[in-house]
């Protein structure tokens, strides 16, 4: 079976007034039709701008240098903004971060959804309201011909959110890029807000590439996990093998950082800092935070290794150079 | 209902800044110079005739029974007498207002529709050749005294291209004004198919509206440009572009929707600054207006028209800005809504 | 979103390249313009002040046998309905409308700062009073105002000095205020935590060094607008009186005769005016964006 998305040797850099950042450096990694994929990593991983270059929304500063983003088999890269914008928000839709300033203040939650129908497949305005409304019944909305009429303004978190659900799903796109999408809310609405996710999932097909700095959320929701530090993707598994046997040290950090309620743990906060991307270090980027860094770590990049079932990981301590991993 | 306290607010706030206007209206009828007694009596008067009348008109009153005159005048509708017309300034106020207002407008529609897009197209191509020539003509803009642009307009499409006609007021010569429903000529010659008048109207206007709007256009481009860049990096225009809206929607619709929010409570401030203009646009070309009316009395050493005048200006800037501020409640939900 | 990522990444590590006078320099150098503009300021003062030696002729003399003269070799700007030579006339115009704008806007920038300064401090019904009187003030369109005063008030250098500063009063008022609630609210903050209230001495300390850009860069600014203002009264007669020159009545007297086709006598005053004002608006420009954002990082 064909991949719906992958991602090969995608490299980003920015332009900014302080330098030359590097932002992506050489990811890699796919996605199967109707999968769930956790995107994790600490704040300045390249997690959203991965997100932000499936859709062909990188701009200046910004610049993809080198890679291919193959969505069902046609390289986005390749194609003219035109025909771009025929994926974005019809085949290949985002729930952006910060959902509550994505909403257009002065436009009503209903004209905001009911108008994808209208442009996206040339719905009449009576048929796009309908269609409105029945999605927002499906995204768990209480009182759906009420917040047709609402502003933005007067929307709960969780009602945004769920808005902003509802504007992504309404072409019903093949993947769905949600960005952070329980920052902000409440514990038990960020909760049902997943549910609410891996429900849509499993009813429509669609994919979800789940963005989030947080293992609970992807433990909840994902079935498989990529894991980014610094620019570079380290490691990608199914989730509960993840958790079982994380292999590459940032992600037995991460792990090893989580507070579990059931046994008494340590906890151990990730060693360092995510290193400057405006001055890399070379090689492999975890090398100055990593316990177990060797020489070849200084200056070449690690290459994906497999370590099992649908497991793989960039780290010299794995492949070739077997080491004893502790 | 909250847009009903925020009407009731807005006009309860206006009343210290009404109060303020009288007073500063009056002082400045107050400091006039010379003798309006005098003026009153006539040259033949005798010095006690010349008392008498300045007690009649309470001239001889301390100063805040003189400020009750006048405020209670005001109300009346008293704006004193032109002693050049000898009518009363408000009649000849009343006779020469539709002209300034179809100048004022006609130069604000002309302002919008050069500026807005102007705004929008240096922000959508910023620091390009377009932007820098917007920058430009709006520095240039603000720079020129609006007299001298007038003239500059007058000579180069009255003197040498001859399409403009002479700048001696709102009509050709021979040409009688259309039936009065609104004052404005164009709009009455239009509406009552008098074509020539129409014509001539519209020709007349041309060059003065144009000379108001060009001093008036560079805060609002730049105004524009300013909402546009900063709704343009907005999230939710960030959004608008990941859910595949089309371009001219985007630009066009939701972009300029928001931007020209704030553009709007600009509006006031613009009016001010063409009523500001317009006393010295009118006597440029001739335009009987009322802003001309004050200059011409000024002139003739009847100072009382332009200490009205400029009360007068100021009363209508208020409600402008009143009427602006209600606007732009109505056009942004979350204040309509609350 | 993507801008954020980038912000994060390089929030740690101090560029080696990257120190306070090199950005300086390098907006100096971007705002080239702004810098002939200065330069252009300098050289107009410097023949405001030498213009009875510039001037190639006598601006008030009239010579009948060259009157109405278009531009020539003899007469650079042309002559007027009394023989008087334009450029002279120009040159020493120069001075009056030089030194008005820049006496007035001083004047207001001294008088509205102080006021406002001291309103923002006290605060208070003090305070609410002189913020009333503001907006009453500026209720008015500036002009408008100008010429109801200069009506009122007469049209004397002095008193053309003080109008214009008056309507521009309110500007500085309103922004001293502003900074001062800033301080004040700072201050108080601070003193809080310790023990005591800041005398009026520390506030105003605080206050100069904070407020002194945006003040200059309104300053700057404001001439353009003085300029415009002592023209414009004069033009409608309001203000500088024939037989002394000033651009704005110059235009004036060259007004009727523009219909009959001599150009030069409008056209140049207004093109002094036009560059007047126009690089001080420059200046005023650059200085805001080479200094106001550093200041206020502070």
């Amino acid at each position: 079976m064909r991949n719906l998305l992958e991602v090969e040797n995608l490299v980003v850099h920015f332009d900014t007034d302080g330098g030359l950042v590097e932002v992506l450096d050489d990811v890699n990694f796919t996605m199967r039709a109707g999968e769930t994929l956790g995107l994790v990593g600490e704040s300045g991983s390249g997690k959203s701008v991965s997100a932000i270059a499936v859709l062909g929304m990188i701009r200046r500063p910004g610049r993809i240098l080198a890679g291919s983003i193959r969505f069902e088999g046609i390289d986005l890269l390749r194609l003219s903004e035109d025909e771009m914008r025929r994926y974005r928000g019809r085949r290949i839709a985002m729930i952006p971060q910060r959902y509550r300033t994505a909403l257009n203040p002065v436009i009503s939650a209903g004209r905001l959804i009911s108008r994808l129908f209208e442009i996206h497949e040339g719905c009449s305005r009576a048929a796009a309201s309908r269609r409105a409304l029945e999605l927002l019944d499906l995204v768990g909305v209480a009182d759906p011909p009420r917040c047709m009429q609402q502003y933005p303004h007067q929307l709960s978190g969780g009602m945004c959110q769920r808005v902003m659900i509802a504007m992504a799903l309404a072409t019903s796109p093949r993947l769905l890029i949600a960005d952070e999408p329980t920052t902000g809310l409440d514990v038990s609405i960020a909760a049902r807000i997943l549910e609410l996710l891996r429900d849509l999932s499993k009813r429509t097909g669609t994919a979800i590439l789940l963005i989030t700095h947080d293992l609970g959320v992807v433990a909840q929701t994902c079935q498989r996990v990529a894991v980014m530090h610094a620019g570079q993707l380290v490691e990608t598994a199914p989730v509960r093998e993840l958790f079982r046997s994380p292999a590459h040290p940032y992600t037995r950090a991460l792990v090893r950082s989580i507070p579990r309620i059931d046994v008494e743990v340590k906890l151990e906060p990730v060693p360092g800092t995510i290193p400057s991307l405006r001055h890399p270090p070379t090689g492999c980027r975890y090398r100055n935070r990593c316990p177990h860094a060797m020489e070849i770590c200084q200056h070449d990049k690690p290459r994906q290794a497999a370590v099992g079932l649908d497991h793989e990981v960039s780290c010299f301590a794995f492949g070739e150079h077997c080491d004893a991993a502790a | 209902m909250s847009f009903l306290f925020f009407v009731v607010r807005r006009l309860a706030l206006l009343a210290p800044t009404l109060f303020g206007v009288s007073v500063i209206g009056f002082l400045l009828a107050y400091l006039l110079p010379g003798n309006p007694a005098l003026v009153k009596a006539g040259p033949m008067a005798t010095p006690q005739y010349v008392a008498e009348m300045k007690h009649k008109m309470g001239l001889d009153q301390p100063v805040y029974v003189q400020y009750k005159r006048y405020v209670t005048g005001l109300l009346h509708g008293d704006l004193g007498e032109s002693s050049s017309t000898g009518r009363p300034v408000l009649v000849d106020f009343m006779q020469r207002l539709p002209a300034t207002l179809e100048l004022t407008v006609a130069s604000l529609l002309l302002a919008l529709l050069l500026g807005v897009p102007m705004g929008v197209l240096c922000a959508i191509h910023r620091d390009t050749v377009i932007d820098h020539f917007g920058r430009v003509f709006c520095v240039a803009g603000v720079a020129m005294p609006s007299f001298w642009s007038g003239l500059i307009l007058i000579y180069v499409f009255f003197y040498l291209f001859g399409i403009a006609p002479a700048p001696l007021g709102r009509l050709g010569p021979g040409i009688s004004p259309p039936v009065p429903i609104t004052g404005l000529y164009t709009v009455d010659s239009l509406v009552s198919g008098n074509w020539r008048a129409f014509e001539s109207s519209l020709a007349h206007l041309a060059l003065p509206s144009l000379t108001l709007a060009i001093s008036v256009i560079a805060p609002l481009t730049r105004m524009v440009r300013a909402a546009m860049l900063e709704t343009l990096e907005t999230d939710y225009i960030k959004a608008a572009w990941a859910f595949g809206l089309p371009r001219w929607l985007v630009i066009y619709g939701d972009a300029l929707h928001n931007a020209i929010i704030p553009v709007v409570t600009a509006l006031g401030v613009v009016f001010g600054f063409l009523m500001a203009g317009n006393a010295v646009v009118e006597s440029v070309f001739g335009w009987p207006g009322i802003g001309n009316y004050a200059v011409k009395a000024l002139m003739l050493k009847d100072p009382g028209p332009i200490q009205s005048f400029v009360l007068f200006v100021a009363l209508m800037c208020i409600m402008v800005n009143l009427l602006v501020d209600l606007v732009y409640s109505l056009a942004d939900p979350r204040i309509r809504i609350g | 979103m993507t801008i954020d990522i980038a912000r994060a990444a390089y929030a740690d590590a101090p560029a080696a390249t990257d120190t306070a006078f090199a950005s300086f320099r390098r907006r100096l150098l971007r705002n080239k313009l702004s810098c002939v503009a200065f330069c252009t300021i300098v050289l107009l003062v410097v023949i405001a002040i030498l213009a009875p030696w510039i001037a190639p002729f006598d601006p008030n003399e009239p010579d009948a046998n060259a009157v109405l003269q278009p531009p020539s070799w003899a007469h650079v700007l042309g002559t007027d309905a009394y023989g008087r030579d334009e450029l002279s006339r120009i040159i020493t115009a120069s001075r009056v409308d030089l030194l008005v704008p820049f006496v007035s806007t001083l004047l207001a920038l001294l008088i509205g700062s102080l006021i406002g300064a001291l309103s923002g401090f006290r605060g208070g019904w003090v305070d609410q009073i002189v913020m009333r009187i503001v907006d009453a003030v500026m209720a008015f369109p500036a002009f408008v105002l100008a010429m109801g005063l200069t009506a009122a008030i007469g049209s004397s250098i002095t008193n053309l000095i003080l109008v214009i500063a008056v309507t521009q009063v309110p500007v500085y008022l309103r922004q001293l205020r502003a900074e001062m609630l800033r301080e004040r609210e700072m201050e108080y903050a601070q003193a809080a935590q310790t023990v005591g209230n800041p005398t009026w001495r520390i506030v105003f300390i605080h206050l100069f060094p904070n407020c002194f850009t945006p003040l200059i860069v309104q300053a700057t600014l404001a001439m353009g607008y003085a300029v415009l203002t002592l023209a414009a009264l004069s033009y409608i007669g309001l203000g500088i009186q024939p037989p002394d020159s000033e651009w704005g009545e110059m235009i004036s007297e060259g007004a009727s005769l523009m219909v009959t086709g001599q150009w030069w006598l409008s056209l140049f005053p207004g093109i002094a005016i036009l560059v007047t004002v126009l690089i001080f608006n420059l200046v005023g420009d650059g200085l805001r964006d080479l200094l106001d954002p550093r200041m206020r990082g502070k």
